[in-house]
């Protein structure tokens, strides 16, 4: 009885998703806003000219896809495991999608910028080759999860992947590094000043800002996708 | 009889009575070994012609080929694995043994070390052999290079081997999640082997054998202690 009250409760939180979710738009909103600061009101790179805006797409997009979605789906996973709750399993699930898209723009984003200031696409650069490798690992983490049809059996072995690819990173860091680079080396996060002029330090920071929101926002709106998929399994079950 | 069915479970002796009920089948079957050892086999002798001699010397082709080779013979070999154990839900009767299930880990990731390191020490004098290359005592160093990474190799193919089998896509997930993992293990291996056969001493190769080392100890801990959350409670 209790059991059939809560599906009901569930299904009922369904129906209640709103069409537009006000997040997402707000984010999409706060990111156009950003573009238009970037294209219009920042100076070019002296050097690098217009291309150098790329950086504030690609430098967020790289922090957030690669450190933050990682380090959720893998310490969700980690959880996971010890209290084997479902909600931790849904944070997993949305933040390695909302990553692989962020790290799909890092990789694109990338590749336009290195034609234009190293003259090649790609180049099997070591921080290049380790965003790759990096979006192979959430890629075969997707697929698994899409090879379970078991709830269970798809979180807890998608968990165990998670957690064993949060030890592989900085061993995919430290061998591509025998290799030599190309790439710069940190340019806001390093010890001494930024090297960067006031106005691209402000336009990074509110680029920052507003994709951080997006990202927040897109994995909130991937959630309550997964929440109302499970309720929908459970209804169909019942 | 009574103490061998109250006897005390004892880790290594359980992951030893288990790698070789595994090597006991394969070489009674040999259906693994000989799949991986032609595919090897047939393998070198493709790449040879593959290859312009004029172009690129053999000396700096050979690394890169005999560690794609031996990527996917082991591959072929750690499917088998558990495979092994699903016909007739063997698998059930292993865990229902009085076998801790890091044991039953150990115990596999051993015989399938048994089973690449074979491959390897197949491999090795076949790649000298179609490639032309000196024979030297720096093939010693060579064979460290490869065992060592076959310890970390075999740790997270066992276990991805386990994690697959639970899934609609059984083995042909097996390459799919554990290349990424082996590229630690492959991009040092290959450079130290490249390192060694032109010569240089083993001091030289230190920095990737110590990285090789640290991915061995890391995983192998990890992957035994994650092993019991692949399985079914």
């Amino acid at each position: 009885m209790t059991t059939a009250s809560a599906i009901k409760a569930r299904s009922a939180s369904v129906r209640r998703l709103p069409p537009v979710d006000w997040l997402v738009l707000l984010a999409v909103l706060a990111v156009g806003g950003v573009f238009a600061r970037a294209m219009l009101f920042t100076p070019a790179d002296a050097t690098l000219g217009a291309v150098q805006r790329l950086f504030y797409v690609h430098v967020p997009a790289a922090i957030l896809g690669m450190y933050v979605a990682c380090s959720v789906m893998a310490i969700a996973g980690g959880v996971y495991l010890w209290i084997k709750d479902d909600r931790l399993d849904r944070i997993a699930e949305s933040a390695a999608e909302v990553g692989f898209v962020f790290l799909t723009v890092v990789l694109v984003t990338g590749s336009i910028w290195g034609k234009a200031s190293w003259g090649t696409y790609w180049a099997w650069e070591p921080r290049l080759t380790s965003a790759l490798f990096l979006w192979f690992l959430v890629l075969s983490y997707l697929v698994l999860r899409d090879a379970i049809e078991n709830r269970e059996a798809r979180a807890r072995l998608s968990a165990v992947l998670g957690v064993l690819a949060l030890l592989l990173v900085p061993f995919i860091h430290m061998t591509v590094y025998l290799f030599r680079g190309l790439h710069p080396e940190p340019i806001v996060l390093k010890p001494e000043k930024p090297s960067m002029s006031p106005e691209m330090l402000s336009t990074f920071g509110l680029a920052m800002l507003a994709f951080t929101l997006l990202f927040f926002a897109l994995i909130r709106l991937r959630y309550q996708w997964a929440t109302a998929r499970d309720a929908r399994v459970d209804v169909e079950q019942a | 009889m009574s103490e061998l069915a109250f006897r005390e479970p004892s880790f290594l002796v359980d992951a030893i009575r288990i790698a070789r009920k595994d090597l006991l089948i394969e070489f009674r079957t040999r259906s693994g070994f000989l799949s991986a050892a032609v595919f090897a086999l047939l393998s070198l002798a493709i790449f040879r012609f593959s290859w312009d001699p004029t172009a690129v010397t053999s000396v700096d082709l050979a690394p890169g080929v005999l560690w794609v080779i031996f990527t996917f013979a082991g591959l072929l070999g750690l499917n088998r694995s558990f495979n092994v154990e699903q016909v007739d839900r063997a698998m059930d009767a292993l865990l229902a043994s009085p076998v801790s299930r890091e044991a039953v880990f150990a115990g596999k990731a051993l015989g399938n070390l048994v089973f690449v390191v074979a491959v390897q020490l197949l491999a090795l004098p076949t790649l000298a052999l179609f490639f032309g290359l000196r024979v030297g005592p720096e093939w010693w160093g060579v064979l460290a290079v490869a065992v060592l990474a076959a310890v970390g190799f075999v740790a997270v193919g066992t276990l991805f081997a386990a994690v697959a089998s639970n899934t609609r896509l059984a083995e042909m997930l097996l390459p799919m999640l554990a290349l990424p993992f082996f590229v630690p293990v492959l991009i040092p291996a290959a450079q130290a082997t490249s390192s060694l056969l032109a010569g240089r001493p083993l001091s030289e190769v230190l920095p990737e054998l110590k990285i090789l080392g640290a991915f061995d100890i890391v995983f192998v801990a990890a992957c035994t202690l994650a092993f019991p959350f692949t399985l079914e409670e």
